[in-house]
């Protein structure tokens, strides 16, 4: 993999003054992604804030060819493109090499993405695809998704008097893609930028389909300060929220393996969206989220055989 | 038949047998499709086409219509010439997608074999799927019988590929009645197809020319939506010209002239039947019955309904006395079918203009025999003759009360 200092001087293919937030984590997870590509690269995105705020017309900060669908068809979408990469160039109309991606939120990619997304994984299609995970649908209005935590106040799954946030546990999404037997599957944080850009590499590499669920926080939806991203992402890893690991031809490996996890509410308490659950006799909802993760770490410490 | 300007063989063979021969003929870059009855023996012998090795299209089997669609929308953005067939509910899966496949002036071309909508669920013909997806900004062709629907498939890629219209087409032909049933009919040589839709190469595509990037499929707020609209309007209301254009260059080709509608001894008729589809047939026969018992009737089949032909039908019904249009759909809630409707809109400005019936048969493949047709002749002569006024409500043909 480059150095810090060779990818300083790769050029950007998302380029700046877009619309994101300050501290969005998406924008950064699709840069350091696109860092890992060494080939011409068309990308796609699912509806949602990357798309809106990276193309409002007339502008676009994509640098690369782009195209966006719908919300729940980035995978699809990208899939037919890369069905008339291999025929236009089976038929000799184009000859330079290129590498897809398309890119969804976890609410185009966990919920109602998972269907377009099983059937490009499924049919193998020679594509990347990244998820970036800010655990709600963030461009709404911060709704619950699939992959909100348990406990998280979104605005359809408020904190109230008899309801304390999401009452479910997230949908492991990374190991349901892992289950389709793909070359490639990984889960990345942002704030770990070298694991990141490594695997984005290998995914882009591999011949064949590739999934990324990327860490990347919204501190609208989080109730976070925007100077934090980073550095909740990091904890995240380090509590075992977002553990770090790839799955690379059927093996499973651990790539962040801390002694002790920290616990979780390092995680939870920073965060807005979780306050709640910090108020007296709201202790058993904290209990429950550190043992979801202690079973969840254990399980994938074994699998990843990692004593 | 005019003198045919190629040579051409007769075959035996279903109308989906006949577009999958006209989808193997042209050899597409990408196909993405799904099966779905009745469209499946398309999907089916395409399939056949690819695992022989006849073609070498890129064919992706979806794992939805939605997606079907959505493969299609990135294949032809990406610069490929993309096909795809569906029916029915797939159509309706695939209904989000069929505005932005317009919007973003893409030509795809779609089989759509022509079945009821649920529910309650059935499998038989009507015109619902493509009459609910009327108003998404594609071309939609009608053909009656397996000739018209392999000619149509030919027409649509030049049709939907041309500059000045790059919009996506709708190919209709009747689900079993059409689709299933053998018909004879006359093919084309592959090189004489092959040279007719010739190469495609569009302007802008997200693969041609990567150092140059292109944008799809952006954000367009107020400031900007509208205008894309009006782009979509222009594109659509121009393409009559080109769609006229493509149909006279291919009757060149293959001695078959179509226009945006057929008249049929609508000369000196004082009543009419408008129909679409495969019920033309039945119309034509029970017509040349009752000219022969001297009622003066003709028929109108309309071929183009997308960009509906308002001034042409206006003109060439402006002089019958009384016109009766069979929908194979219900618009419910409104009028009466669609085609009605749209006639009759169509008709509300010129000078002179024909008392209007509107009918609906045929839902969910409910069988249309000519005495069906001799209902609506007879009730259009007793219009004519003053016996009775021209009726508002929709008639509902064939239906047990």
């Amino acid at each position: 993999m480059a150095t810090i200092k060779e990818l300083s001087r790769k050029p950007e293919l998302l380029t700046g003054g877009h619309r994101l937030c300050a501290g969005c984590g998406a924008s950064i997870a699709v840069r350091q992604v696109l860092l890992g590509a060494n080939d011409q690269v068309i990308a796609g995105s699912a509806t949602g804030c990357l798309e809106v705020s990276t193309t409002p017309y007339p502008f676009s900060a994509w640098k690369i060819p782009f195209i966006h669908n719908a919300f729940e068809n980035s995978a699809a979408t990208i899939s037919g493109v890369e069905a008339a990469y291999n025929a236009l160039k089976r038929r000799g109309k184009i000859e330079k090499k290129m590498k897809f991606v398309a890119f969804g939120g976890d609410g185009g990619t966990y919920d109602i993405g998972l269907q377009s997304l099983s059937g490009a994984m499924e049919r193998g299609h020679d594509m990347v695809y990244v998820c970036y995970d800010n655990g709600a649908y963030m461009n709404t209005g911060i709704q619950r998704s699939g992959s909100t935590p348990f406990g998280a106040a979104t605005t359809t799954s408020p904190a109230g008097k008899v309801r304390p946030g999401k009452p479910q546990q997230r949908k492991d999404l990374t190991q349901i893609i892992a289950a389709h037997n793909i070359p490639y599957v990984a889960q990345a944080s942002i704030s770990h930028w070298k694991d990141l850009v490594k695997k984005a590499e290998k995914a882009f590499s591999v011949e064949g389909p590739a999934f990324l669920n990327v860490m990347a926080p919204c501190p609208r939806g989080w109730r976070t300060p925007n100077e934090i991203t980073i550095e909740i992402s990091k904890i995240s890893v380090q509590t075992g929220f977002w553990p770090l690991y790839e799955v690379e031809d059927g093996e499973w490996k651990l790539n962040f393996k801390p002694k002790e996890l920290k616990p979780i509410t390092d995680f939870l308490k920073p965060q807005g969206r979780f306050r709640h659950l910090f108020k007296p006799g709201n202790e058993h909802l904290l209990e429950t989220a550190q043992a979801e993760i202690d079973k969840n770490w254990s399980w994938l410490k074994k699998r990843c055989g990692v004593e | 038949m005019a003198k045919t300007a190629t040579k051409q063989k007769i075959v035996a063979m279903t109308g989906n047998a006949g577009c999958a021969l006209a989808m193997k003929q042209i050899n597409p870059d990408v196909v993405a499709a799904y099966p779905i009855t009745p469209q499946t023996t398309i999907v089916e012998e395409f399939a056949n086409y690819v695992a022989n090795g006849v073609v070498d299209t890129e064919y992706i089997n979806v794992e939805s219509e939605h997606s079907a669609m959505s493969a299609c929308i990135g294949a032809s953005a990406a610069g490929a010439r993309v096909m795809t067939s569906t029916s029915s509910q797939g159509l309706a899966l695939m209904w989000e997608e069929l505005s932005i496949a317009s919007s973003l002036r893409l030509p795809i071309v779609m089989q759509t074999v022509n079945r009821a909508l649920s529910g309650p669920i059935n499998i038989h013909c009507d015109h619902s799927d493509s009459m609910g997806a009327r108003d998404m900004g594609w071309i939609h062709l009608f053909a009656e019988t397996a000739q018209e629907a392999y000619d149509n498939t030919i027409m649509a890629i030049k049709i939907a590929e041309h500059k000045d219209v790059r919009l996506p087409v709708m190919s209709m032909h009747d689900g079993f009645i059409t689709s299933h049933a053998i018909d004879r009919f006359e093919v084309l040589d592959d090189a004489d197809v092959k040279k007719f839709v010739g190469n495609y190469m569009p302007k802008h595509s997200l693969l041609y020319n990567p150092n140059e990037p292109v944008t799809f499929g952006p954000f367009a707020m107020p400031a900007f939506y509208y205008e894309q609209r009006k782009q979509l309007r222009v594109a659509i209301d121009g393409s009559k010209d080109i769609v006229m254009k493509v149909t006279d260059d291919f009757a060149k080709l293959s001695g078959r002239q179509y226009g945006l509608f057929e008249e049929y001894r609508l000369d000196d008729a004082d009543v009419a039947v408008v129909v679409l589809g495969s019920t033309a047939g039945t119309t034509r026969y029970v017509i040349d019955a009752m000219r022969a018992q001297g009622v003066k009737v003709g028929m109108l089949k309309l071929r183009v309904f997308r960009p509906f032909p308002a001034e042409e039908i206006a003109q060439a019904l402006s002089k019958i006395k009384a016109v009766g249009v069979m929908d194979r759909s219900d618009t419910v809630g409104t009028l009466g079918g669609p085609v009605y409707v749209e006639i009759k809109a169509a008709l509300y400005n010129s000078k002179q203009r024909p008392a209007m019936q509107g009918y609906v048969y045929g839902l969910g493949g409910r069988d249309t025999g000519p005495d069906q047709i001799e209902t609506v002749i007879g009730d259009l002569v007793k219009v004519v003759k003053g016996e009775q006024s021209p009726r508002e409500a929709v008639t509902l043909l064939g239906v047990k009360e």
